[in-house]
């Protein structure tokens, strides 16, 4: 083989590898079309899901919060614009350090911090977080200057809720706080979800939280474009979100205000109520707190106090605390003999003084008794052994079975997210509560205890309000509610909430009228005659006192009991007597006799409401006079 | 003067392979277009930095166009040993950017070694075997082994698996081209087989994740996978016609990382669809084709295996590229030849397009 057939044979050998490379790069080149084809033609309109869905995000936005007012106009709750200063945790690595490095350029406090990492515990996946709120104009400033160097941080205008009134009937508007897990399983039951998307707070007690779907409003929401640093490029739609309805109260604040300073550091609780409709006007829960504390996460120490508070400022006593009613459960007693036919009300007895069952004394709260007592007389002096003899004929079903039709011992179905519904004792209702068959049992001696209204017999003062409320009302059963009309910011339309009667009794007008008067009789002659002297307009009450301690027939002395053992102070009023306006269940704690401090406190509102007048002197006790109350065990 | 200017207008006319000049221009002008889509909403001074880039690049064409490959042979021992000597020096003295020891540092320029190696290499073995002609057996094909793993090695360790890649391939074109016995080929392919958990075990971290990441994009979707697959929806997205010119939402709305330099074929078939890719594809076919014309029709072995490598460099370049952004190849920095945005892979790949012009243009004189 000479040189040119040997290159002639290379150049050969070389131009067929040349072919084999060619093939080879047309294959692979086919293959990335083949590739190319199914990405952008077999499988283009999945792609082009993924990439709309890159480029578009629906934000929700919040819509705004309805107002509360009272029923003269009186704002109670509503919105303020406010920046604050929010971390999104998801984008920061290390947030101890983010913290530190924003410190340096808005002021941001302990407490700050320990609010901020309660709230990232209690928060929901992806949402930003307040590390300060309510941001001076200065520190806002201050920040936007910096805020590339803190990605994940940023300054939002948000809308904050407000009680310009402070304090006041707190128990009953409620506070709204961020929205927990608890809540959004509420929002799940409620088929809300959707529309809570954008939505951080949510109303948690009081009429915030009853009324929760009306406040709020509907989310509207913005289709943004975005890029992949989820920065807005442009607005592509947006859907307006509908403001919340507006709530007008029947609370009459000012009637609140008079109400709540009269209890003037006392603890105890307040039910004021028109009984021709069931409307509230005042609710107060004594000591009271600032919803105001709870609207952008309450800090910890805040939280502490009114926690670990032994007075316990967060418990809504006129709805969801149980007292026994004493001797204002006399009139229903009467009432109830009336009306089964137990009792004509010229029947009279010679109060012995005590009244015996088997080998058991029960004392009357006068030694030696009242003398000759008619049902008139049994309410204005308050005569135990009255109610003792009358109990032991009528029977405790029959006692239960009246008290239950008035309203005692259920849930008034007042518009609050919750209620006591106390307890109206009965051998049923032994049977209900306990397990064994010796607490089960149903004594005597309870029946009689159930008379004056101790033993067992405990509910709240909205059940004591609302059930004087049927009893004056000739029976007619109107729902208790503190939300008079739903209001339609946009069109001004008004919703009433409740007008008609739930339920009807059958009472006699005559029994009615007999019990009215002698309520009004126990205001001018009984022991409370001298707090409501002098009032230009007539009515009705009974005193009360609930037993905390039995002293086992030992004499009871107030300034010998620690203060917390001491009884309780209730007073049940009405005025006018022809045709009740208002009805009143006032009970204070631990402060003794009725006419001592309960009383007082409805003649200043009954003042405030009848004639407008306010009275800020400090309520004193008053010397006792009444004779005391309540059992005796005498064994 | 006049006639002077005219004598060396023609001169260098003569030198220039109009196909191949015109595939290259296309091919520019698809770059500049899609690298304005690219970055006109960011940062407009690209556009402009490129242009000089290519009229540069076209310069250094033109000038190696000029060079007869009698004159290249002469360069291919010297250019390799300063590559290697580079290389060695970037081993010890290199300067570490983005964790890879990559560039020298000369005083007042940095230089990529590398870089070098990707036309040092095919020159030095085409020259190799050149030298060899007659005799080419077994041992020839250890030692041009030798020549191209001790380079492609020092530049993995860099690492830079990217170009130990194209230089790798760029060195294998010459030696399959020079006749490499498919026996031989196959105990290779078996070999490499045999020792890829070695090599599995010197990647480095992130090219493992990289190479795993392919299998299962959607493993982790903002991490090492998020290139992949935001990159898959964006070409998926364009469809058949694509979204037109400045409408590539994904590549708009950044979404595409690197969308100007490796993953501008992305840009290109998101907004040109299937239609403008296959002629992408197509234009490559032709220049790649092109170029193995003019090694069949090379007048001797070393302009014939400097071409076809050239040539196939080119095919290398641009499957590698294409295939890592539509998904089935791992994610490797290797640009789209004469379309990505970047001055020094441009004048190397143009100094390869001069080198082809060369070799077809000065055959005629070589025959005479």
């Amino acid at each position: 083989m000479n040189d040119f057939q040997h290159a002639q044979l290379e150049l050969k050998h070389f131009h067929r590898r040349l072919s084999v490379a060619a093939s080879v790069m047309l294959l692979f080149f086919c293959l990335l079309f083949a590739n190319l084809f199914y990405l952008q033609v077999t499988r283009h309109d999945y792609y082009t899901t993924l990439a709309e869905g890159n480029r578009i995000s629906l934000v929700p936005i919040a819509p705004n919060r309805g107002n509360i007012a009272d029923r003269n106009g009186v704002v109670l709750a509503r919105n303020y614009s406010a920046f604050t200063l929010e971390i999104a945790p998801a984008q920061i690595h290390n947030l101890e350090e983010t913290i530190d490095r924003l410190a340096e350029i808005v002021t941001i406090e302990h407490k700050d911090r320990r609010r901020f990492y309660r709230l990232l515990q209690e928060s929901r996946n992806f949402e930003s977080i307040p590390i300060r709120t309510k941001l001076s104009d200065e520190e806002v400033a201050r920040f936007a200057a910096r805020r590339y160097l803190f990605p994940g941080v940023d300054i939002k205008a948000r809308l904050f809720r407000q009680y310009p009134e402070g304090a006041l009937a707190a128990h009953a508007i409620g506070y709204i706080s961020r929205i927990n897990n608890r809540d959004e399983a509420w929002i799940r039951q409620s088929r809300e979800e959707e529309n809570y998307k954008g939505t951080e707070h949510i109303g948690k007690i009081g009429v915030e939280r009853n009324y929760e779907f009306e406040l709020h409003g509907i989310s509207g929401y913005e289709q943004l474009e975005v890029n992949a640093h989820g920065q807005t490029v442009q607005v592509l739609d947006r859907t307006s979100p509908i403001p919340g309805n507006d709530l007008r109260l029947t609370l009459d604040s000012a009637l609140q205000r008079v109400a709540e300073e009269s209890f003037a550091g006392k603890r105890g609780a307040l039910v004021a109520l028109d009984p021709r409709n069931g409307a509230i006007l005042a609710l107060v829960s004594a000591p009271t707190f600032d919803p105001n504390l709870f609207v952008d996460g309450i800090r910890f120490d805040d939280w502490d106090e009114l926690n670990n508070n032994p007075d316990k400022p967060m418990l809504n006593r006129a709805t969801n605390s149980a007292y026994p009613p004493g001797s204002t459960f006399k009139p229903l007693m009467a009432m109830a003999a009336l009306a089964q036919g137990r009792r004509r009300p010229e029947h009279a007895f010679n109060d012995p003084g005590s009244f015996t069952l088997g080998n058991h004394n029960f004392m009357d709260n006068k030694a030696g008794g009242h003398g000759f007592v008619d049902m008139a007389r049994s309410i204005i002096v308050s005569c135990n052994t009255y109610y003792y003899q009358l109990a032991a004929d009528m029977g405790i079903d029959n006692i239960a079975r009246f008290m239950g039709q008035l309203g005692l011992g259920r849930r008034t179905d007042i518009d609050m997210p919750s209620e006591s519904s106390g307890v109206l004792p009965s051998p049923e209702w032994k049977r209900q509560r306990f397990s064994k068959p010796e607490q089960q049992r149903w004594y005597a001696g309870e029946t009689i205890s159930v008379g004056i209204g101790q033993g067992d017999n405990a509910y709240t003062m909205l059940q004591m309000a609302h059930a004087y409320a049927n009893l004056l009302n000739y029976g007619r059963v109107f729902r208790p509610h503190l939300v008079d009309s739903v209001v339609n910011p946009t069109t001004g339309t008004i919703r009433k909430i409740e007008s008609q009667p739930v339920r009807e009794i059958s009472l006699n007008p005559k029994h009615v009228n007999f019990i009215k008067n002698a309520m009004a009789r126990t205001i001018r002659e009984g022991g409370v005659s001298r707090v409501f002297a002098g009032a230009s307009y007539e009515s009705g009450g009974k005193t009360g006192t609930a037993q905390v301690f039995s002293l086992r027939g030992q004499r009871y002395i107030a300034g010998r009991l620690r203060e917390h053992l001491r009884d309780h102070a209730l007073f049940i009023a009405f005025a006018p007597v022809e045709e009740p306006q208002i009805v009143i269940a006032v009970l204070v704690e631990n402060s003794g006799f009725g006419s001592q401090f309960a009383a007082p406190i409805a003649r200043r509102v009954f003042d405030y409401h009848f004639l407008g007048t306010e009275d800020n002197t400090p309520i004193k006790a008053m010397e006792q006079h009444d004779e005391p109350e309540g059992e005796a065990d005498d064994p | 003067m006049i006639l002077s200017a005219r004598h060396w207008f023609t001169k260098i006319r003569a030198h220039i392979d109009l196909p191949l000049l015109l595939i290259v221009l296309i091919l520019m002008a698809a770059g500049l277009v899609t690298l304005y889509s690219a970055t006109y909403s960011d940062d407009g001074s690209r556009l402009s930095s490129q242009a000089i880039n290519m009229i540069l690049s076209l310069l250094v064409m033109l000038a190696a166009a000029q060079v007869a490959p009698q004159h290249l042979l002469r360069f291919a021992l010297p250019l390799y040993l300063l590559g290697l000597t580079l290389l060695i020096g970037v081993a010890f003295f290199g300067i570490v950017v983005n964790g890879s020891r990559r560039w020298l540092s000369l005083g007042v320029v940095r230089i990529q070694p590398s870089e070098i190696m990707k036309i040092a290499i095919p020159m030095m073995l085409a020259w190799y075997f050149h030298k060899q002609e007659a005799v080419i057996n077994a041992k020839t094909f250890a030692g041009a082994a030798l020549i191209l793993l001790v380079p492609v090695l020092f530049i993995l360790k860099q690492p830079d698996l990217g170009t130990a890649l194209l230089v790798g391939a760029a060195g294998f074109f010459v030696i399959f081209f020079a006749g490499l016995p498919w026996k031989a080929m196959l105990g290779l392919t078996v070999a490499a087989g045999a020792a890829f958990p070695f090599l599995w075990d010197v990647l480095h971290d992130h090219q493992r994740r990289r190479i795993l990441t392919l299998f299962d994009p959607a493993a982790d979707p903002l991490g090492a996978g998020y290139h992949i697959i935001q990159s898959t929806i964006a070409v998926g997205s364009g469809g058949l016609f694509g979204k037109g010119w400045l409408n590539g939402t994904q590549t708009h709305l950044k979404f595409i990382p690197e969308k100007h330099t490796d993953f501008i074929f992305t840009v290109f078939a998101e907004e040109w669809g299937l239609v403008g890719s296959a002629v992408l594809i197509l234009l490559f076919i032709c220049l790649i084709g092109r170029g193995l014309m003019i090694a069949a029709a090379a007048p001797n072995l070393f302009s014939r295996l400097l071409a076809a490598s050239i040539a196939m460099g080119f095919f290398a370049y641009a499957f590698v590229n294409i295939g890592m952004v539509s998904g089935i190849l791992p994610v490797v920095g290797i640009p789209l030849p004469l379309v990505s945005y970047g001055g020094t892979a441009l004048i190397t790949m143009m100094l390869g397009i001069g080198i082809l012009m060369s070799i077809h243009t000065h055959r005629v004189l070589i025959k005479k």
